[in-house]
């Protein structure tokens, strides 16, 4: 066990029959950060969490929730947990569920303050039932802060939620990390995972494929994205070293190469009137693509 | 929102403890919510409050009250049968259906993620269950005063519904039984496959034939009965059908008490088994 660790998974396998969810992965989240689990469906992102949550148990390797296995209560007093599927008693107001769960820590928030920080107060009296999807996920939110915890595991945090109401969330999860709480976050949103995380794991086939900062993965994958309005034909430019790909769309030209320089040097002696030139690097969602598909094939 | 609200220590040794206060409140804020949340929920308040004391009074007040013309043993064992029929819906469904229906939901396994303290789920709804035998037990009392007219001593009704309070636990343990195994929608039917026949061949309603009566060895009601025919010095249906007067012999009653407690503790255990492996 890693001392600087808050949550560890030791060359960790786990079989569900003949399906191999983890095959002999390590994942560490250290204090003070947000971690971005990312993996296409079925990559084991759910499997890995469930193991560092105690609600499975690795066949091989080990979990561990601050130095201790995570069956610990001990251990568990000091994580919030937001989950993706589920259904609280409909009956119980919110603020009622809030104080429920705020009964399980020995020094948690009080419920209002934490409908406050979470921006639920106005829901309070209402009963969870008659929530709408977002006003649910904004509740579950609160219900995952309020024994004001180390660490927080948040899967898929902003389905459902409308765009000011996401918004919201990421300030919160950001004000959560400068408080220094630390975060895991699975999310399908690449966006998300961009805007927020500190490091990324990405998983795939049940395997760690790459980590490392949200920087660090987009130099993995070392594409650059041109775009121009031109009148060069898309054969022409495809033959050119270093392009991958070109694709004509309005009278524009979208074309990933390795080497932005060397099509940008060819395109201004190919065509003098070329115009509306921009380069991009690659983002994270091109990077996890390109790494995925690497995997897949 | 401000940062010092959402700041947590960065000492990990921040105490992870609890003092057996705040544990103690874990216990009884769960068991608060738990109680709540099935009385809010009326499809499972009203039937579970209501059937027992309407059921009572017309079957158990009138229609046995006219047919026996006034018989005092006969409105004993009115009374009796029908708080065991009471306090039998509120542990099968209320574990069956409520666990069912939470397992498949995620709620149980948010539950074990979270550190809620590990008996608190089980124990919380025992005690909605007993806490609905009361009402349910309170109702007939009071019917049962005031029109059905057994002739207990106030001794005999406390210690009929206390009998039965307890008595609603082996039915809580089949119930947590079916509701660890069943999907939320074959939940009640499963509960219902186990709560009539219980119901039926505990012999609650009418003398069952000699050819069936083997069978009501099966039904935790049927023992349940006899201990609480036992309280109020009256015999069960069956027996008196064949002419017996008084309760039955004190060999029934240890019986009894061994069987109810093997079957809450035999169905408790598997259902907490299931639950520790598969969740």
């Amino acid at each position: 066990m890693n001392n600087d660790c808050l949550a560890e998974l030791s060359g960790v396998s786990k079989r569900f029959g003949s399906v191999v969810a983890l095959d002999g992965i390590d994942l560490q989240v250290r204090p003070g950060e947000l971690l971005a689990v990312l993996g296409p469906n079925g990559a084991g992102k759910s499997t890995a969490i469930s193991l560092l949550l105690g609600l499975q148990q690795p066949d091989k390797g080990t979990a561990r929730l601050f130095g201790q296995s995570p069956l610990m209560i001990e251990a568990r007093r000091s994580i919030g947990v937001m989950m993706q599927e589920v259904a609280l008693a409909p009956e119980l107001r919110v603020r009622e569920q809030l104080e429920l769960v705020a009964s399980y820590y020995p020094d948690s928030l009080s419920p209002d303050a934490a409908m406050d920080t979470t921006h639920t107060t106005s829901l309070g009296k209402r009963p969870y039932g008659k929530l709408s999807n977002g006003q649910k996920r904004q509740v579950q939110f609160a219900m995952a802060v309020v024994g004001r915890p180390k660490l927080l595991f948040l899967d898929e945090p902003t389905v459902g939620l409308d765009l000011p109401s996401r918004e919201m969330m990421w300030a919160m999860l950001r004000e959560l990390v400068r408080g220094g709480s630390s975060i895991v976050l699975t999310t399908h949103y690449l966006e998300e995972a961009e805007a927020l995380a500190d490091r990324v794991v990405v998983l795939a086939k049940g395997r760690t494929i790459a980590t490392g900062t949200v920087n660090e993965l987009r130099a993995l994958v070392g594409r650059k994205r041109i775009t121009c309005a031109t009148s060069l034909a898309v054969e022409l430019v495809a033959a050119w070293p270093g392009v991958q790909t070109v694709t004509r769309d309005r009278g524009r030209l979208q074309i990933t190469a390795s080497d932005a320089e060397i099509v940008v040097k060819k395109l201004v002696a190919a065509d003098a009137d070329f115009h509306e030139l921009e380069v991009h690097t690659a983002g994270l969602a091109e990077a996890f693509t390109e790494l995925t598909q690497e995997v897949a094939s | 929102m401000s940062a010092a609200t959402f700041a947590v220590e960065n000492n990990l040794s921040r105490s992870t403890t609890m003092s057996s206060g705040k544990l103690r409140h874990a216990y009884l804020t769960e068991t608060k919510f738990e109680c709540l949340r099935a009385l809010r929920a009326p499809a499972f308040a009203i039937p579970f409050l209501l059937l027992p004391i309407v059921l009572y009074v017309l079957f158990g007040v009138f229609l046995a009250g006219s047919m026996s013309h006034g018989d005092a043993t006969i409105a004993k064992i009115m009374f009796v049968n029908w708080s065991v029929f009471g306090i039998m819906g509120p542990g099968m469904f209320g574990f069956g259906m409520f666990v069912a229906m939470e397992r498949e939901q995620g709620l149980l396994t948010l539950k074990r993620a979270l550190p809620a303290p590990p008996a608190a789920y089980l124990l919380s709804k025992m005690i909605m269950a007993m806490l609905f035998a009361a009402i349910v037990m309170a109702t007939l009392v009071g019917a049962a005063a005031v029109l059905g007219h057994p002739g207990l001593t106030v001794g005999q009704y406390l210690g009929v519904a206390v009998l039965d309070m307890l008595g609603s636990l082996p039915f809580c343990a089949v119930g947590l039984f079916i509701g660890t195994r069943a999907s939320a929608k074959s939940a009640p039917a499963f509960a219902n496959l186990a709560y009539l026949p219980f119901m039926h061949l505990g012999g609650l309603f009418y003398p069952l034939p000699r050819s069936v009566q083997p069978l009501e060895f099966i039904s935790p009601a049927f023992y349940l009965d006899k201990l609480a025919l036992r309280l109020v010095g009256a015999p069960s249906l069956d027996q008196l059908a064949i002419g017996a007067t008084g309760p039955s012999s004190h060999g029934t009653v240890i019986l009894s008490v061994i069987v109810l407690a093997v079957v809450t503790l035999l169905f408790t255990g598997l259902s907490i088994r299931r639950l520790a492996r598969v969740g």
